[in-house]
């Protein structure tokens, strides 16, 4: 013991603690104790790697530019979904079937005149109108179909599934059949057999309502998807809860007195809201798939209406001579399919927990 | 083991069941009977006819008869063409069928190869390569691609003829068909093939002296072919629709061609007959590469 430091002399089996034993810190071991990040969240650090995903990050920005057009094309191009083309107040009968970035005749004329006339970036169709405004109207239609399409199966997946998973028991049985049988269903088939008797019952009963806007056979899509591909969601839901229902803190809610919705609500659903939102996220693409195929066989949305199927069915009419009008729309289904795709498998990699290094 | 195959064969019949009461009343919900068109003929010749074809009859007692006429391989009348539906799908399912089989084969042949050539060459160019195009391949709906084809090598570069019953050209129809099962059978493949790599009996072969190809072909792709399997049956549902509309688009005259012409003819037997006959098909086929998968991998628990 070295007294002369000025140490109190160690008593034995005194808990008093030795100092001279401790030295003191290098600067060096200092800065290895300073915090270099600052502690994420769950959400943050998903962001953080879906930000490294070059793939996804460049899926993303087609996406919102994708949206971003068609909020904004619409408010600066003149032109409208399903009129002519008019020139000087008068319908230009003149404008068919125009290439794009070409004017028609009596155009040409206004344009010699010192007119200005906004350019047909896509060229016009057989009914002179723009083309360039049906493409982005075809947009418009498939990706809201998209969406509502995925939140309906959404909706009822989710309450269905967790209906299933936390009641289990007989109840879980006999859901689970259920979805067993219509998961054993061809769906496509079953889509266009819906859609076509659908289309014909709902004619007469939507006659004069809200809906008739929409059309019949947007609604009779809607009802297809609710009836028919929910049932892949449910599933999901319900493993999921089978696997958290077991979990101590649910325990400990229920033995604090909670009921079983604000278990489900607040304690179960919280944890597997990012596997649920993914698969949402892939359904997009799906749906959009699903709606342009059925428009594209002639069960989509009522003319004029257009939608990215419909109007690749139609440009099949003049393919040799006008083949513009099949690229057009070809290329809006592809690039929107294409990037939710990637967008929504880069959402997986970075927010399932399983995938989670 | 056996239990497992006859509720799974169980569960196959009470689908194929459902199918068809769903299709037959769905079609009896649409108002008006077939009879009901402009042409309407005079009282007591609609009354024969709806005796004739049942039509006077309660709806349960209809079913039951429709039932009884399918499990006699008799689906009616067209309305379109007044010929018996029967015939009309023997007739036009042999194309039809040629058609799905080719592009399985190419689609099961090159994504077997594209998927063990990205495995193997891992992180490679020609991995990169193929993973990028199956991406795309797998986003582009068939018949987009079957159009985009047309278009193309059809009437722009004219390499390959336009369809016609006399000298039918099955190339175009057939990538288009089968691109996208192609390209989900490469990404299948590839991540099963990385899986058996890794494992000990590789190994174990490759330090017993078998050349690269042999352990390739008769050790690493057999195990890795289990879960290419489960793909079959979505496969088999993925062409039997996509062919209805590459078939119209290349205006062949097979099922899938007059399914959907009949949709838009409003003919309801036959869409009716063609909806129940698909339906089937495919359920079988799922049916099929559920009982072989169980078959094949013996892992497989059989609860």
């Amino acid at each position: 013991m070295d007294e002369s430091k000025g140490f109190p002399k160690k008593q034995l089996l005194s808990l008093q603690l030795d100092l001279s034993k401790f030295e003191q810190v290098s600067d060096e071991e200092k800065a290895q104790a300073v915090i270099m990040r600052e502690s994420t969240t769950f959400f943050k650090d998903g962001m953080r790697k879906l930000r490294k995903n070059p793939l996804a990050m460049g899926s993303l920005v087609v996406l919102v530019l994708i949206i971003l057009l068609i909020v904004i094309a619409p408010r600066i191009v003149p032109y409208s979904y399903d009129q002519m083309i008019t020139v000087d107040g008068k319908r230009d009968k003149t404008a068919k079937n125009l290439a794009p970035f070409t004017y028609s005749k009596n155009e040409q004329a206004a344009i010699d005149k010192g007119e200005k006339i906004f350019p047909h970036i896509f060229g016009t169709d057989e009914l002179c109108r723009d083309y360039f405004m049906r493409v982005i109207y075809g947009t418009r239609v498939s990706l809201s179909v998209g969406l509502f399409a995925s939140l309906i199966v959404l909706v009822i997946g989710l309450l269905y599934g967790s209906i299933s998973g936390y009641a289990g028991g007989k109840v879980d049985i006999i859901m689970m059949r259920i979805v067993d049988i219509i998961y054993s269903l061809p769906d496509t088939l079953m889509v266009i057999l819906l859609s076509v008797i659908l289309s014909t019952v709902l004619t007469e009963k939507l006659q004069g309502t809200i809906f008739q806007k929409l059309g019949v056979n947007m609604i009779s899509l809607f009802i297809v998807f609710g009836l028919l591909y929910w049932v892949g969601m449910a599933r999901l839901v319900r493993g999921q809860i089978l696997t958290i229902k077991n979990n101590e803190y649910v325990l400990a809610a229920k033995a604090l007195g909670s009921g079983s919705a604000r278990i489900i609500l607040k304690h179960i659903l919280p944890n597997c809201m990012s596997v649920i939102f993914i698969s949402t996220a892939l359904q997009v693409p799906s749906a959009i798939f699903t709606e342009s195929y059925l428009s594209f066989i002639g069960l989509g949305v009522q003319a004029p209406m257009p939608s990215l199927g419909s109007l690749a069915n139609a440009a099949r009419g003049g393919l040799s001579s006008y083949p513009y009008k099949l690229v057009f729309p070809a290329v809006m289904i592809c690039l929107i399919v294409l990037s939710c795709n990637l967008l929504g498998d880069g959402l997986r990699d970075a927010f399932d927990p399983k995938l989670r290094r | 083991m056996l239990r497992y195959f006859v509720t799974r064969i169980l569960l196959a019949i009470v689908t194929v069941f459902i199918i068809i009461t769903i299709t037959f009343f769905a079609m009896n919900a649409i108002p008006g009977g077939p009879f009901a068109s402009e042409k309407a003929p005079s009282a007591a010749v609609k009354a024969v006819l709806e005796e004739r074809y049942n039509l006077d009859k309660p709806v349960g007692t209809q079913f039951i008869l429709y039932l009884k006429n399918i499990l006699h391989g008799d689906f009616g009348v067209s309305l379109k063409t007044g010929r018996p539906i029967t015939t009309v799908i023997s007739e036009s399912f042999g194309i039809s069928a040629r058609l799905g089989l080719m592009a399985a084969l190419v689609a099961i042949v090159f994504g077997l190869t594209f998927g063990s050539i990205a495995a193997l060459t891992r992180s490679g160019i020609s991995d990169r390569l193929i993973i990028f195009f199956t991406t795309l391949l797998v986003s582009v709906p068939s018949f987009v691609l079957a159009t985009l084809l047309l278009l193309v090598f059809c009437l722009q570069l004219k390499w390959f003829p336009v369809w016609s019953s006399s000298n039918p050209n099955y190339v175009l129809p057939v990538i288009s068909l089968a691109m996208s099962p192609m390209a989900y059978i490469t990404r299948l493949t590839k991540s099963s093939m990385l899986d058996v790599l890794g494992q000990d009996y590789i190994r174990t072969a490759v330090s017993k002296g078998v050349s690269q190809f042999w352990v390739i072909a008769k050790h690493a792709l057999r195990n890795a072919l289990i879960p290419v399997i489960t793909y079959v049956g979505p496969m088999v549902a993925y062409i039997i629709t996509g062919s209805l509309v590459v078939e119209s688009v290349f205006t062949i005259g097979g099922l899938g061609g007059k399914f959907v012409s009949s949709i838009n003819n409003q003919d309801y037997p036959m869409i009716m007959a063609t909806t129940i006959f698909l339906a089937v098909l495919m359920v079988l086929a799922t049916l099929i590469s559920d009982l072989v998968y169980k078959l094949v991998d013996p892992r497989i628990s059989f609860d």
